[in-house]
């Protein structure tokens, strides 16, 4: 179910107004954040929010193409391991 | 034979089903293309005039998007999501169900077929 026009993108007021005042003073930092369930808008490109997953924050740059999403989409909260005995969990603990 | 879009459609069948035969046409767009050429959707592929068959192009060209334009816009589609590296991007990479379905059984269609997994014990039959 999507939600209703009427009520516009649905963005956390705080980090709008954290994005705002770095959009007035043109300085860039990173900005914490838990609010997965915000809406990228327009005013977020070219910034870089470290977004929660529930254990640690997922740096994420914000482009052009990511406008409409939420912020959750890029910070996964599940981490697949891989099936398959000791094969598999060599190479995972390479990476 | 009639031609449309570089498809060649069954000359034994309706052509409000032959249409769909054509990518980028189902049912209810026949319906509504043939409706606005005015023909009736019973005639058989093989009974259309050359006009009609014209028509049907202009009408098609104009209005819908078939056929490898319509692939490639899907395509287009599918790689920005894997290019921003979103949630429904990674699942279309690691060719997953995207829409959140269960994955322990079933997915068949999207994951392809059974993979065995070396080294896990068979269950063994009955005696």
């Amino acid at each position: 179910m999507t939600r209703s026009l009427k009520k516009g993108p649905y963005i956390e007021p705080s980090l709008q107004k954290k994005i705002e005042k770095m959009n007035d003073s043109g300085e860039k930092k990173v900005i914490k954040t838990w609010s997965r369930r915000s809406t990228i808008s327009p005013e977020f490109v070219g910034h870089t929010l470290a977004v929660h997953n529930g254990n640690k924050f997922i740096p994420v740059y914000i482009t052009e193409n990511m406008v409409g999403h939420k912020l959750g989409e890029f910070s996964p909260s599940r981490f697949f391991r891989g099936h398959g005995g000791k094969l598999a969990e060599r190479t995972v603990r390479k990476k | 034979m009639a031609r449309v879009a570089g498809v060649d459609l069954p000359k034994n069948k309706r052509i409000a089903i032959g249409l769909t035969y054509i990518y980028g046409i189902g049912r209810s767009s026949a319906g509504k293309i043939l409706k606005e050429v005015g023909i009736d959707p019973n005639t058989k592929v093989m009974d259309l005039t050359d006009s009609d068959q014209t028509r049907l192009r202009g009408i098609i060209e104009r209005d819908y998007k078939i056929e490898g334009a319509l692939r490639t816009e899907i395509a287009m589609n599918i790689k920005r999501l894997m290019d921003i590296g979103c949630y429904r991007g990674i699942r279309h990479r690691r060719k997953l169900p995207v829409r959140g379905q269960r994955t322990h059984t079933n997915a068949r269609t999207h994951k392809g077929p059974r993979v065995a997994i070396a080294g896990k014990k068979k269950v063994r039959a009955k005696k």
